[in-house]
């Protein structure tokens, strides 16, 4: 068997709702990733913990908080400090278009929004993935 | 500092590495066992399993937290299935487990069976040996849910805890032949529920009706949810290891699956060499065409293709 992608799918922040993250986790199953679910209300500190341990290609976040601003840029960063600067990181959710270049600024190097087709995600992680 | 002198100096990014490397059967990782696998054998391997929602991974969680207050450093393996159609997996035994992440003295690794059936992964033996050269006290080998005959858990570690549940059949099934007879402890989790007073008898009585037996396993009641009996079932887990230790049955136990593993890698080496002798399956695809016509019958066909190892 080839070497399948690890993905890890978090909720970083306070919102209770995972289903758009559920929905994208089953996807890239599908699509013959290993998915490491973590779940919701997860501190920055964890998922880049969880993405260490678990030597994932790809750190996927989904906020639908309004906190995306803070959160993910410092999972870029814990993760940097960290020397893990070979990973593909990815968020979605509730993001206002004007958020979008600042926190790709930051190192999230793509934001998907409502509407998004899980094909696109899938087809987004296998184009770009970096190892 | 190399990925070797990382992993030796305890460096988790290095541990995870190896891991990944061991499942994608990258050579490096094995020449790095080689060169240290004369340190191995320190880290003491817990297997965990039982039925699919019984609690393994928050029990994992809890008896993990419990090593850690009496001082120990702790691996987990946690091992979910792996889509037989697509090849991926969901692997989330670490929803159950967050709260260790940040902990120095734990590391946690989610596997994929990746096409094993017997409830670990092909990988899983080569993992325990990089988190033994990482250098921890114990190794939690959580397995996939089981059924009734998953019992390659047996073959990797040196205890083995098989987590119930109250009400999941009658007294037939404790009497039945396979994944309960590899059980050294049983803990009967989410006994809050009603019913865990019954399942436990039913396990007592059958494990009455062994004849032959040099360590009787207990039978204990547990919540990992309200965290009640953790610290026995820790406890449990020491007596037993503390037993085979003295008795000298740890050498046996290890031995009979060292014998095991050699076998099983010999076997996978000689795969191997078959496939790449057919021509990576175009020879095996006109055998199975002629078995398919019947010019050819299976066992003459497997006459012919050991020949081509000789």
């Amino acid at each position: 068997m080839d070497m399948p992608i690890r993905v890890l799918v978090a909720k970083p922040g306070l919102d209770g709702h995972d289903r758009g993250a559920k929905v994208i986790a089953r996807s890239l199953r599908d699509a013959g990733m290993e998915v490491i679910y973590t779940g919701l209300r997860q501190t920055p500190e964890q998922i880049v913990a969880a993405a260490i341990q678990e030597d994932v290609d790809v750190v996927a976040m989904s906020i639908l908080s309004g906190a995306h601003n803070h959160l993910f840029p410092k999972v870029v960063s814990l993760l940097k400090e960290e020397g893990a600067d070979d990973l593909l990181i990815i968020g979605g959710g509730v993001i206002p278009e004007d958020d979008i270049p600042k926190l790709k600024e930051a190192g999230v190097e793509e934001i998907f929004t409502p509407g998004t087709s899980t094909k696109d995600v899938v087809n987004y992680i296998k184009e770009h993935v970096k190892r | 500092m190399n990925l070797e002198e990382k992993l030796l100096h305890g460096d988790k990014r290095a541990c995870a590495r190896l891991i990944t490397m061991v499942e994608n059967n990258q050579q490096e990782a094995f020449e790095i066992i080689k060169n240290h696998y004369n340190k191995t054998g320190n880290s003491y391997v817990v297997g965990i399993t039982g039925p699919p929602g019984s609690g393994k991974s928050t029990l994992t969680d809890r008896l993990t937290r419990e090593l850690l207050n009496r001082g120990k450093k702790v691996g987990i393996i946690a091992i979910d299935p792996t889509s037989p159609f697509t090849g991926g997996a969901i692997l989330g035994d670490r929803i159950r487990m967050n709260d260790l992440s940040l902990n120095k003295n734990v590391f946690i690794r989610s596997m994929g069976t990746r096409g094993s059936l017997g409830g670990l992964s092909k990988a899983t033996q080569g993992a325990i040996k990089i988190l033994d050269i990482y250098g921890v006290d114990y190794i939690f080998v959580e397995t996939v849910g089981v059924g009734q005959s998953e019992i390659d858990i047996v073959k990797a570690a040196d205890t083995v805890l098989m987590v119930m549940v109250p009400n999941l059949g009658d007294d037939i099934q404790a009497i039945k032949a396979g994944i309960m007879e590899i059980a050294d402890i049983f803990a009967i989790n989410k006994s809050d529920i009603d019913g865990a007073d019954k399942t436990q008898v039913e396990i007592e009585m059958n494990l009455d009706l062994n004849e032959e037996m040099d360590y009787r396993p207990p039978v204990l009641k547990v919540s990992a949810r309200k965290k009640e009996g953790i610290s026995q079932l820790v406890d449990s887990i020491l007596d037993h290891k503390e037993f085979l230790e003295k008795t000298g049955k740890l050498k046996d136990r290890r031995k009979r699956n060292t014998e095991i593993e050699i076998l099983n890698l010999v076997e996978e080496g000689l795969m191997n060499i078959i496939f790449s002798k057919m021509k990576r399956k175009a020879i095996f695809d006109e055998i199975i065409e002629s078995v398919m016509s019947r010019e050819l019958d299976p066992y003459t066909a497997k006459d012919q293709i050991i020949k081509l190892i000789k």
